[in-house]
């Protein structure tokens, strides 16, 4: 099995070394990547929104709920949920979220122009596939990903001030003077920065996955589920890391 | 030209490809000929890159593939052509982006020079008002014949046919022969058809190898498969019962 795992690894990294060589001509990478930002960013946007929404809806009674204390002042549970959300929600839930979105539709389209012989097609045209395939979508998702959590962060503060102000969990105002509560520019910036790295992992390990299809339509959807697995398991592990060498 | 010199592939311990000796001449349909699981596919594979081999040389006029860098063989591949089986065109675009493809790759041309030559390339596959259409919107052979018309964009001096007529009517197999066979002669290309198809090899086979076991069991034209002594040819040619009564009613 460490083996195996370790034969995966090197693989992986000669795919990336394929990736990051030069592209054959700019102005058609540069095309292909606005139509992956389209596909992967701009798409995603909604179920993002959804579920930013009502995330940060239920991290402001939660919080409530916890620290339901007279000696605390009921802004904290603002300056909470802010916290959360960017320190950890967000950038997590977009991660999470767009791994099973995007690198589910990323294994599965390369996978399948795997086995109908459409990479075999590129490649005897002269155009390197693994670049052409996956680098636009790479860029795509680390230049947009980070875009996707800010706009998580917005909208579970949206969340939280929407619960505020249809029930009694916090006064409004209390809630609206906690999210400007002493705030460091910084932990958005460290939430971005993981984000991006978490995009990075999503576009690579749907693009490996993808690419190293071998079979017909059911290794797709397996080589699919897989990519999805391991890229989560990896946002969780770059989570931890990260978060100890930025914060720490 | 293409030149194969003892080229052998094995998988596991299975040889696919055992001593394979050719020359792929100018000008002609040069026709792979063989069973399923003969080594046709490898062997085709093999000569375009797609699949490494263990030993032999394959030089495309005086350039030895298996000697070349890897920015040297992508300038080879711009001179080459490939249909594949199942024609493999990029489903997310058109046709006439298909075809256009390779030109936005590898050209400097504006817009209107590309579609011209997109228009053409379709033209002479007998293609129409499909610009805008999408590969699934089109039937098998339409598709092949896209797919034709993509292959030849850029003038390619080698053209590689995959089993073109596989999955399509006898009518439209033998267009799609007749179209190869003339791109062949009006382009001058090395062309390297695979086939199972008897059709085909009488049809436009100008040079015939016939694979077996993974190894070249015979070399002739069209008009010599029908009458050689080569016992696992005969098999494979006459394994029909309507070839079989052909041979019967007119055994010269």
């Amino acid at each position: 099995m460490l083996t195996k795992a370790l034969a995966n690894i090197g693989k992986y990294m000669l795919l990336m070394k394929s990736v990051f060589s030069r592209p054959e001509k700019r102005t058609v990478y540069y095309r292909q990547t606005i139509r992956e930002i389209e596909s992967h960013g701009l798409g995603s946007i909604g179920i993002i929104t959804i579920i930013s929404l009502f995330v940060g809806a239920a991290i402001t009674i939660q919080t409530n709920f916890n620290i339901e204390n007279p000696w605390l002042p009921r802004y904290i549970v603002g300056v909470t949920v802010r916290d959360s959300l960017l320190l950890e929600f967000s950038s997590t839930m977009v991660g999470l979220v767009i791994a099973g979105k995007s690198g589910s539709s990323i294994a599965s389209e390369i996978g399948m122009m795997r086995v109908t012989e459409q990479i075999d097609a590129l490649e005897v045209m002269g155009v390197n596939p693994a670049a052409f395939l996956i680098l636009p979508k790479l860029i795509a998702m680390v230049l947009f990903l980070p875009l996707l959590c800010a706009i998580s962060v917005t909208i579970g503060l949206l969340g939280g001030y929407l619960i505020c102000l249809t029930s009694d969990v916090v006064p409004v105002s209390d809630y609206i003077y906690g999210i400007q509560y002493v705030f460091y520019p910084y932990y958005l910036t460290y939430a971005m920065v993981k984000t991006a790295f978490y995009a990075f992992i999503i576009a690579s390990v749907a693009g490996y996955f993808g690419y190293r299809v071998e079979g017909g339509a059911v290794q797709v959807g397996k080589s699919s589920t897989r990519a999805v697995v391991l890229s989560s398991i990896l946002i969780l592990l770059a989570d931890l890391i990260l978060t100890k060498l930025i914060l720490h | 030209m293409i030149h194969l010199k003892n080229i052998y592939k094995k998988f596991d311990e299975q040889w696919v490809l055992n001593d394979i000796n050719l020359t792929l001449d100018k000008g002609k349909c040069n026709l792979i000929i063989g069973e399923s699981g003969s080594g046709k596919t490898v062997l085709m594979k093999s000569i375009v890159g797609l699949v490494k081999v263990d030993e032999g040389e394959i030089w495309y006029d005086e350039r030895d593939f298996n000697r070349m860098g890897k920015h040297e063989k992508q300038a080879l591949r711009k001179e080459m052509g490939m249909l594949f089986q199942g024609a493999a065109l990029f489903d997310s675009l058109t046709i006439e982006e298909n075809v256009m493809f390779p030109l936005n790759m590898f050209t400097r041309e504006t817009y209107n020079q590309k579609l011209k030559r997109v228009n053409f390339c379709l033209d002479r596959v007998g293609l129409k008002n499909v610009n805008k259409q999408l590969p699934a919107e089109l039937s098998g052979g339409m598709r092949k014949r896209a797919a034709i018309a993509r292959a030849i964009a850029l003038s390619p001096k080698y053209l590689f046919c995959d089993e073109p007529n596989s999955g399509l009517d006898p009518r439209t197999a033998i267009r799609i022969d007749n179209l190869i066979h003339d791109i062949t002669l009006e382009f001058d290309m090395t062309t390297i058809v695979n086939s199972h198809d008897m059709n085909s090899v009488l049809e436009i086979g100008d040079k015939v190898i016939y694979i077996y076991e993974g190894c070249k069991c015979w070399e002739g034209n069209r008009e010599e498969v029908l009458h050689s002594d080569n016992k696992a040819l005969n098999n494979f040619v006459f394994a029909t019962k309507m070839a079989q009564k052909i041979k019967k009613a007119d055994p010269t």
